[in-house]
């Protein structure tokens, strides 16, 4: 069976390759479904295939520019990527994120700050849920209303409409975002990918988990469209974070190559599957994936102040658990929503 | 207006260059340690890629910002044929709700 190994040449470990191109078809799954590159899902997987740590987050990021930039181009075929919103999005992230990193190396003087941070990302998560959770009640019950009054819910509501209060802040210069078919003035999105990628920074996290709902809750973006819109930022962060963790010699190609060939392919059938989910079917997945990342937090952090490690094996299992159905869910809706389409095709001709 | 697309512009070549000073600052610091890749266990393609990394992390770094996307486009288009040859469409989405 060695075979099944491969020697990678920079860290000079023998990885069980098919390892990688599972964990890589599930993140890809993921990614291209949620928009986000998921390192918190990555790194605990890394973990368990006896990938040395020094060359995990680079490894990671290297991956996942490479599925963002695929599952971009998919999107943005869809007409779900706002390219416009995205790039002025690119300024107020990477100010942002600096503030962020700067922030919380001037609080790592102050000591017991990874702690903090650990709560901070709780704290953070528990909204996103809360938000998401919130909305859907919210939509439901217009939906219940509506359907009393005997009349139908328009296409586009949403349960939660924070947006709206946003959109009527019309400092100049206005801008219109054609995909996102939302006007507004041009900081509105600076503050939001500001305030996303300072938390970001402060986090140690790529911001995907933060932005993608930002866009919806605070940019009034449809779903489709911050998913697109968000992987398009991860490609860019991506990329320039390939290149600056490769350039420290952090890197292990071969590993991201091998993860690629999964995550690529996995994050077309992720991005195909948006498809045929409704946006409020997105946002309760997604939804349910945050609380995912929130208890496995929990269990690291029992982990550490109890000194338990059985906690620690939990909190991988429960990463690779969610990884494992939530992608055998999207890929199931893509199979279900594709055998529709072409069986409807094959109707018509 | 030309004056301020001058300016623009030029604001954003500044960006360009001071982002990788900005961005290394940025994020979680690597320990300062040298890795050195073992090229005795390897002959052909993988040793000529442990002398690269030995000899040049900035080569190193380019190849590999090439063949990250290489790759991904590839694969990806790989997959983009075999959902195609199966019947799906891959140019629209008829959804249009939030």
């Amino acid at each position: 069976m060695e075979w099944l190994y491969v020697l990678m040449p920079i860290a000079g470990v023998e990885i069980f390759w098919p390892g990688l191109i599972i964990l890589g078809v599930g993140v890809g799954v993921i990614g291209g479904f949620f928009g986000m590159g998921g390192a918190w899902m990555v790194t605990p997987g890394l973990n368990i295939l006896g990938f040395p740590m020094a060359f995990a987050i680079g490894t990671d990021i290297a991956h996942m520019a490479g599925k963002s930039l695929i599952a971009t181009m998919r999107h943005g075929k869809f007409g779900n990527v706002d390219y416009k919103l995205g790039c002025v999005m690119i300024v107020g992230t990477v100010v942002g994120f600096e503030v962020g990193a700067q922030m919380i190396m001037w609080f790592e003087r102050l000591g017991k700050v990874e702690l903090y941070v650990r709560y901070m990302y709780l704290v953070l998560l528990a909204l996103i849920a809360w938000m998401v959770f919130a909305d859907v009640a919210k939509k439901r019950r217009k939906e219940a209303e509506a359907k009393a009054a005997g009349g139908e819910v328009d296409k586009l509501a949403t349960g939660i409409e924070w947006h709206k209060t946003f959109h009527k802040i019309k400092i100049p210069p206005m801008m219109h975002f054609k995909e996102a078919q939302i006007t507004c003035s041009m900081w509105l999105p600076i503050v939001i990918s500001f305030l996303t990628g300072w938390l970001a920074g402060i986090l140690g996290i790529g911001g995907g988990l933060i932005r993608m709902p930002a866009l919806i809750y605070f940019m009034g973006c449809p779903t489709h469209v911050a998913v697109g819109t968000d992987l398009f930022e991860v490609m860019i962060s991506g990329l320039y974070g390939a290149g600056t963790y490769t350039y420290k010699g952090r890197t292990e190609l071969v590993a991201a190559a091998i993860m690629l060939v999964g995550a690529s392919m996995g994050a077309q059938v992720g991005t195909v599957a948006t498809k045929y989910i409704k946006g409020y079917g997105i946002r309760i997945a997604f939804g349910l994936a945050v609380i995912g990342c929130f208890l496995s937090i929990v269990l690291k952090l029992i982990a550490k102040a109890y000194k338990l490690p059985m906690f620690d094996h939990m909190s991988t299992a429960l990463v690779l658990g969610l990884v494992a159905v939530m992608s055998g869910y999207i890929f199931l809706k893509m199979l279900a929503g594709a055998k529709k389409e072409v069986a409807a095709k094959k109707g018509r001709a | 207006m030309r004056k301020l697309w001058a300016k623009i512009a030029s604001f954003g070549v500044m960006i360009l260059l001071l982002l990788p000073e900005l961005a290394l600052a940025a994020g979680p610091k690597a320990a300062p340690l040298v890795i050195v890749a073992d090229t005795r266990k390897f002959t052909g393609w993988e040793a000529w890629w442990t002398n690269l990394y030995n000899e040049s992390h900035l080569y190193f770094a380019l190849l590999t910002i090439a063949i990250i996307p290489t790759i991904g486009v590839l694969f990806g288009v790989v997959a983009d044929l075999i959902m195609s040859h199966i019947g799906i469409d891959l140019k629209s989405r008829e959804l249009a709700e939030h």
